[in-house]
């Protein structure tokens, strides 16, 4: 499936350097002890601009919620409509959100509320992007009208 | 007259504790007009959105009954909203850039319209269709002009918006290197995943939206001024509304504005200036412009809802107006679902939080006993964003039609655009 593929900048390399090697980091600022993701040039807790350090984190999540595309603006998506994406919860913290296609699970069927765990798959040679694995599922799984 | 940059931000309202607005009740709406709503520029330059912006404004002042050199402030929301015209090439003066046709400012107008008296003019809020109203009420209680025209010019060309550019890229930098490989890039998806986490936490479902859309339309199609009006369809059902395709689950295309080529212009004048004018003036009893940061990639209903709390708290606190006594409520339905934020945050007609979309299943027709966005919003109207501030002061001037309330109508509180970034206007038949 054609993605776009992420080019690093500057504030991004560490992140995409980690993905390379199947590690998550996000963000930390030291001063106040919280994370972010995306990362920010400044803290958006504190505002501070040198306490910002790269933490690795577990890699484990749950599905907080998703919406399913059905009418993309990115070109290279408009083939696969509809889809999935959903955004995942950090189990450290769950404030910090990261997005997900969650590979092998039908369209508008994503299970909210279910464990996950980051993964890694191969978007170019020599770029592995995030992506998350269901790994339990929900004890209920919410039901949805339409 | 030009843009003196770095003005605007001088004369927002943006905190907590500021007390009653120092200006309460000493500025005034009178008119408005506007121009044909086009659901595209046919490239007739008569169509343009500078030849559109001069109906409007034209109209405003007929309507008060004043003349050009009685102006001397003129405000613009510029845009450019959806995409500009080039690299096409551009035709003979004044359409020789982009303002004019995918944008209008405040200094195009003032050229175009021969404004000789100008000491007041701003472009700077670019999208802040909200904000240029609160904008010129307090350049008129500071004194940096007396009699302003407001612009909402609101461009749209032929084609889809969004379509080209970083979107059609097969690589994603910026910001887009944290959205676009993941797909994240339909309109209003982030609203869309907040709208299910408010349907999971308050028990209620997406077709509970189907009656306030409906409504919307059907009081857009008694305003004069919308799309919906001016080029009349079959009334919007219940059923068509569960049947409407997907944009972005649980976002349908009735969810979704409609965007329209087209220009609203508002005149704003000091209370004792007003009392000399065609029309019964409506008092300004406060204004807030609110912008906040989303602590991730997109906004969660709980921050929505914490926006909707501090857009609520500013307004009553500057208007001096409690929930009770707001009589007309027009806040933002650009997306609308994201509307109910606004509707429980500001408790009007006694709704509480999680209770928006209950509230929709009751009588909120303009007959009945809680007219909500009785201007039919931008769903109802179209993408001007301006039908919600026209409303109130027409609802306040008793000159609303077969939109007029039948309750009272001395207050209204209006606003737009979204949640973390929305600018609200107070009103009031009385100045105290």
């Amino acid at each position: 499936m054609p993605r776009p593929i992420p080019v690093p900048d500057e504030l991004s390399k560490p992140f995409w350097d980690a993905c390379n090697e199947r590690r998550l980091v996000v963000q930390n600022c030291t001063a106040c002890n919280r994370m972010q993701y995306p990362p920010e040039k400044t803290c958006l807790g504190c505002g501070s601009g040198k306490s910002l350090a790269w933490r690795e984190v577990s890699g484990r999540g749950r599905v907080d919620d998703y919406v399913v595309v059905h009418d993309s603006r990115l070109r290279l998506w408009q083939a696969e409509q509809p889809y999935n994406v959903a955004l995942i919860a950090l189990e450290e913290d769950p404030g910090v959100l990261f997005l997900s296609n969650l590979p092998g699970i039908p369209v508008d069927q994503v299970p909210v509320g279910a464990s996950v765990q980051a993964d890694f798959e191969e978007v170019t040679p020599g770029q592995l992007l995030l992506e998350w694995r269901v790994v339990s599922q929900p004890q209920r799984p919410a039901q949805r009208k339409r | 007259m030009v843009t003196q940059k770095g003005v605007a931000a001088k004369l927002y309202r943006s905190k907590d504790g500021l007390g009653v607005w120092e200006h309460r009740g000493k500025v005034a709406a009178v008119s408005y007009g506007y121009s044909p709503c086009d659901r595209r520029w046919d490239e007739n330059l008569e169509h343009s959105l500078g030849a559109y912006s001069m109906i409007a404004a034209k109209k405003a002042l007929e309507e008060a009954g004043i003349r050009l050199d009685q102006v001397d402030g003129v405000v613009s929301a510029p845009g450019p909203i959806g995409e500009p015209w080039a690299p096409r090439p551009y035709f003979a003066p004044p359409y020789d850039s982009e303002d004019g046709i995918s944008l209008v400012t405040a200094e195009w107008l003032i050229k175009n319209m021969g404004l000789k008296n100008v000491r007041f003019a701003n472009s700077e809020a670019s999208r802040g269709h909200g904000q240029v109203l609160g904008m010129a009420s307090q350049a008129i209680g500071e004194g940096l002009c007396h009699t302003c025209l407001v612009l909402f010019p609101f461009g749209n060309l032929a084609g889809r918006y969004s379509q080209a550019g970083s979107n059609a890229r097969e690589t994603a930098t910026g910001n887009g290197q944290w959205s676009m490989p993941w797909g994240w890039g339909a309109a209003g998806a982030g609203f869309a995943y907040g709208f299910n986490q408010y349907c999971r936490k308050y028990g209620v479902n997406h077709d509970m939206m189907a009656p306030f859309v409906v409504n919307l339309r059907r009081n857009g199609r008694m305003n004069p001024m919308g799309y919906y009006a001016q080029h009349p369809e079959e009334p919007l059902t219940v059923e068509d509304y569960l049947a409407s395709r997907w944009v972005v689950k649980p976002l349908c295309l009735h969810d979704a504005d409609r965007p329209v080529n087209a220009a609203v212009c508002f005149l704003l004048t000091t209370a004792d200036r007003a009392k000399d004018m065609k029309l019964p003036p409506v008092y300004v009893l406060n204004h807030n412009n609110n912008n906040f940061e989303a602590r991730g990639l997109t906004h969660t209903a709980e921050e929505m809802g914490q926006f909707g709390d501090i857009h609520a708290r500013r307004m009553y606190e500057g208007s001096g107006l409690t929930p009770s006594e707001v009589d007309i409520f027009n806040p933002y339905d650009g997306f609308t679902l994201f509307t109910q934020y606004y509707l429980d945050a500001f408790g009007w007609h006694g709704v509480k939080k999680g209770e928006a979309l209950h509230f929709y299943q009751g009588d909120i027709r303009v007959e009945g006993p809680h007219p909500f966005l009785s201007s039919g919003g931008n769903n109802g109207t179209g993408r001007t964003r301006a039908a919600i501030f026209t409303d109130c002061i027409e609802q306040l001037q008793g000159r609303a039609g077969p939109r007029q309330v039948h309750i009272k109508a001395e207050t209204a509180i209006a606003g737009c655009t979204m949640p973390h970034t929305c600018a609200w206007m107070a009103f009031g038949k009385y100045p105290d």
